[in-house]
């Protein structure tokens, strides 16, 4: 089993605050990671450095083994085989359900249109949402549209899926909607690295998990361990905290 | 079971009262605004009419049958200002939205586009239309260029299209800088580049929601197409200049003003509609 992604001693600061302090993570092929910890710890910020939308400010990143953190690199090939969902959708709301999933395989990939148009039905019967293809989002559920988010992502093929808190914004009965969804590429053997504050969730999907705090992974285990058997006195307290708000 | 009551339901007698009392309310506003717009616009009428110049000011600015027997000739000059307009309108919009991409660029090879756009939009904007017009109209042909320079209506039309190019691209340019960065993000993350995430994602929506202000502009481009009249386009305000010269009577102005609040107005109504729509989508498209 490959490692598909590397993080080696990441730091990244925005001005005097540093979000991320050498920060390592190993992410091997068809695996789930799952970030856990309070708002601000970095889950977001690593997310966003592993796909490139912010510079990191010291260490390196591999995917398959290549350096991906390397100035020169070019980005758009690297974020060609990384799929990203956003907390907050982020369709574009000027195209239709359709028009959103087949966008990139169209103009990055170079498929042909019916060929993107096929896949993309074929995705969407997969879940469930057929009848929402020529819809615009804003007509579209909180759940549906981060549904259709995760099969945007899904239709570039994807060799490594980063969920950045993909529920938080959502009605708490249209989370399983979602979750589900996740729930079904973990047995297809999707690589994923997941921010969550869905510890239930973690719990089913995650492999591997990991507590942030302050930009450091404190504590890293199987959700079993770090979850259920915490060591650290900071996850104890984080999980005591989720406890008492209802999320566990 | 809600249907089988909803289609049963009659208003109570306390939802009647409501509504008999809603209308007569809604009738003691009419008739107070009937007999408000009676009193104010009735008083202007009389200060009008019964002012020591009302009768002259008729028979200089309201010459009904001399008003009809210049009005074929203004309408010939406003079909210029028409042809100006849209003429125009195609080249200011081609202009404005190559300068709102330079000023928006971040591609280092663009750098001195970037600062040419904006030098052009700063000196565009802040001098007056008349007087780029003068400029144009009197410095382009003493160039001595072939073909363009003694065509008045040319050099007009390209004063014009100068000033609201930069006018334009500044709108243009603050609708895509009013999509937000999550657009953005998520186009590349898809890995699209960031030509094509602004070709694809963020012009087409930047554009939408700029289509109200710039229906604005173009009522005023059809206005300020008058200006062209200075250097001796005959267009509807030179051919009324014309008349009224010839006769000391001032009808053909008011013959020119009421021809530009036909096609005007209605263009206004339609605007402020646009707008409001507009608001409606943006207000039910909530955060993004």
């Amino acid at each position: 089993m490959g490692i598909v992604l590397e993080l080696r001693d990441i730091r990244k600061s925005f001005g005097s605050e540093v979000v991320l302090d050498h920060l390592s993570l190993l992410v091997p092929e068809h695996t789930a990671t799952a970030l856990i910890g309070a708002s601000g710890s970095g889950k977001s910020t690593l997310l966003r450095c592993i796909n490139l939308l912010e510079t990191i400010d010291d260490g390196q990143i591999f995917l398959d083994g290549a350096e991906i953190s390397d100035p020169l690199i070019d980005v758009d090939q690297v974020r060609r085989k990384l799929g990203m969902v956003f907390q907050s959708f982020n369709l574009f709301p000027h195209k239709t359900v359709l028009e959103n999933i087949t966008l990139a395989p169209i103009k990055v990939q170079g498929k042909s249109r019916d060929e993107a148009i096929e896949m993309a039905e074929r995705l969407l019967k997969r879940f469930d949402l057929s009848d929402k293809a020529d819809q615009y989002p804003d007509r579209l559920s909180g759940g549906q549209q981060q549904r259709v988010a995760i099969i945007r992502s899904l239709a570039c093929n994807p060799r490594l899926l980063l969920l950045d808190e993909i529920t938080s914004a959502l009605d708490p009965v249209l989370v399983n909607e979602v979750l589900s969804i996740v729930r079904d590429l973990k047995s297809d053997a999707m690589t994923m690295v997941l921010a969550t504050h869905e510890m239930g969730f973690a719990t089913q999907v995650a492999d591997e998990v990991c507590f942030l705090e302050s930009g450091n992974i404190l504590e890293r285990g199987s959700a079993e361990q770090v979850l259920h058997n915490p060591q650290h006195p900071k996850t104890q307290e984080f999980l005591r905290r989720v406890h008492q708000a209802g999320r566990l | 079971m809600t249907e089988s009551k909803n289609s049963a339901w009659s208003p109570s007698s306390r939802e009647i009262e409501r509504r008999n009392s809603r209308r007569a309310m809604s009738r003691k506003h009419t008739g107070i605004a009937v007999a408000s717009s009676l009193i104010v616009l009735g008083t202007l009428a009389i200060v009008l009419v019964t002012s020591p110049g009302w009768e002259s000011v008729k028979s200089t600015f309201f010459d009904v049958d001399y008003g009809r027997e210049v009005l074929p000739k203004v309408i010939k000059g406003l079909w210029i200002n028409i042809q100006l307009t849209f003429m125009g309108g195609a080249a200011i919009g081609v202009i404005a939205l190559a300068l709102a991409l330079m000023r928006t660029t971040k591609s280092p090879a663009l750098t001195p586009f970037r600062f040419l756009a904006t030098a052009y939009v700063d000196i565009f904007r802040g001098a007056p239309l008349i007087l780029i017009i003068l400029l144009v109209g009197f410095g382009v042909p003493a160039l001595g260029l072939k073909g363009i320079s003694g065509n008045v209506i040319f050099l007009g039309t390209l004063a014009v299209v100068l000033t609201y190019s930069a006018y334009v691209a500044e709108v243009i340019r603050s609708g895509i800088l009013s999509i937000h960065p999550s657009q953005r993000a998520a186009a590349r993350s898809l890995g699209l580049s960031s030509g094509q995430t602004m070709r694809f994602v963020v012009l087409p929506q930047a554009i939408r929601r700029v289509v109200p202000p710039l229906l604005n502009d173009f009522v005023s481009l059809l206005k300020d197409t008058g200006l062209v009249s200075i250097l001796g386009v005959t267009d509807a305000v030179r051919a009324a200049q014309i008349n009224a010269s010839r006769t000391f009577n001032y009808t053909p102005y008011v013959v020119a003003a009421i021809l530009f609040l036909l096609i005007t107005i209605p263009m206004t109504r339609y605007t402020d509609r646009a707008i409001r729509q507009r608001t409606q989508a943006q207000n039910s498209e909530g955060a993004t």
